[in-house]
């Protein structure tokens, strides 16, 4: 582990993610162009829009996952795909929930921990299921959990971190239930509250209302150009 | 290479084997059908036999092995999980070695182990029983790591069990010869160890070179 790991040393601001004039594309469709946002420590930026509007696409690009068509995904002042530590403070939750069905909640948490560098103690995931309600359930396979529950599996991985992160997170609020939502939203709160920053995507109107009192900043991907639409 | 991502991949594949036991058991089953059909097939000659059993046991355990491949990836790629450890830092090289180790263990070894009884059936000279063991022993992790990189290329493409055979088969092919060829040349009454040299020489080539490709098509897979 270098000393850039998130985890041990006295943390340092989290650098800003900044997108500078990014496009999108998909297949042949170019999906949106000209995206410019800077996203700090301590803020939550929601995005939305239609669908087909490049949400998803936007939360892989930011992630590292795919490249931009144009422009650059920016963590600090370089480049993020470049960046060594951008990966030990990236949190992504994709729409899938990436578990196994023949593994345990318990099991399936503590793997991905594990592979991410955080702490994969059985005591430390057995407090992070707690967190989401799932106490109890450590032990049962993901398989025979319901979507509500395996989402909260995880999510749950959120509540394993300690240090001000990025998370990037795909429509982390659906299949949950009103006590899954207000745990998602404390730990949110908390992670902001620590300096971390989170780029989230929701069609859930619920968060309206939080948007004006928590501050959530909104990136409404319908009000940008499409661009030529279609590329040659 | 980021070692805790290989042994977190590395053992969970073997607890997820471990959770579908009969379903790992599968290729070793296969192989030896595969290869109890030549008897029926050739003739019982033990002449003929004991000629062909090296290149039987060999193509059989060849094609178990291509066999297994396909869900090596699919299901990681299907859940989300794939994108997941490719996240993680340095990870690339990781998956795709504990990957092709995983596969090894799981189906390769069993090959291995089974692989004198079938020369044993097929009337092998108990001589040659050792080569064909250690031929094996050292080309199945080639099939691993070559595999590896045929079902990576065709991750999330329909026909990919028939397309990882294609790709891979032509380049396992020296494998093939120089492992049928270890027995064959005790038979003639010559040395196997050229054949076992150049073995290792091309386990040793696809250590070093296929899980670098792999990586390379895991994350144009994901993208």
């Amino acid at each position: 582990m270098t000393d850039s790991s998130p985890h041990g040393s006295p943390a340092a601001p989290l650098p800003a993610l900044r997108l500078v004039d990014v496009a999108c594309r998909r297949g042949d469709r170019l999906l949106f162009s000209g995206l410019n946002e800077t996203l700090g420590g301590g803020e939550l930026l929601w995005l939305r829009g239609g669908n087909g509007r490049g949400k998803t696409s936007l939360l892989r690009l930011v992630a590292g996952l795919a490249a931009p068509e144009q422009g650059q995904v920016l963590w600090g002042d370089a480049p993020a795909r470049r960046r060594p530590d951008f990966a030990d403070q990236l949190v992504y939750i994709a729409h899938t929930n990436a578990l196994k069905d023949d593994l345990t909640a318990a099991e399936s948490l503590a793997f991905l921990a594990r592979v991410h560098g955080r702490d994969a103690s059985a005591s430390a995931v057995r407090a992070a299921l707690a967190r989401l309600g799932l106490a109890g359930r450590e032990r049962t396979p993901t398989r025979s959990l319901s979507q509500g529950l395996r989402r909260r599996v995880a999510l749950a991985r959120l509540a394993l971190e300690t240090a001000p992160t990025l998370w990037v997170l795909d429509e982390p609020f659906d299949a949950l239930d009103v006590a899954g939502t207000a745990t998602l939203h404390a730990l949110l709160a908390a992670h902001r509250a620590r300096g971390g920053s989170v780029l989230l995507t929701s069609h859930h109107l619920h968060l309206d209302a939080q948007a004006a009192s928590a501050g959530f900043r909104v990136l409404d991907l319908d009000l940008l150009p499409r661009g030529a639409g279609v590329v040659a | 290479m980021n070692g805790a991502v290989f042994l977190a991949v590395y053992q969970r594949d073997l607890r997820l084997a471990w959770r579908r036991r009969t379903e790992a058991l599968l290729p070793v089953a296969f192989f030896l059908v595969a290869a109890s059909l030549f008897p029926l097939g050739v003739g019982p000659d033990p002449q003929v036999l004991r000629l062909i059993a090296p290149g039987v046991v060999w193509v059989c355990a060849l094609l178990a092995a291509m066999l297994s491949m396909p869900p090596l990836y699919a299901a990681d790629f299907a859940d989300g999980s794939l994108e997941q450890l490719l996240l993680a830092p340095d990870a690339g090289l990781a998956v795709a070695a504990a990957k092709a180790a995983a596969h090894w263990t799981i189906s390769g070894a069993p090959l291995v182990a089974a692989a004198p009884v079938l020369g044993l059936l097929l009337g092998l000279p108990a001589e040659e029983l050792p080569v064909l063991f250690v031929s094996l022993l050292l080309g199945t992790p080639v099939l691993s790591l070559l595999g590896g990189v045929g079902a990576a290329l065709t991750l999330g493409l329909r026909s990919a069990g028939m397309l990882i055979v294609l790709i891979v088969l032509p380049l396992a092919i020296p494998a093939l010869i120089f492992g049928a060829g270890a027995a064959v040349a005790v038979d003639a009454g010559q040395s196997a160890s050229p054949h076992l040299s150049l073995l290792g020489a091309l386990l040793i080539a696809c250590l070093v070179g296929a899980p670098p490709a792999t990586a390379a098509a895991l994350r144009i897979a994901v993208e």
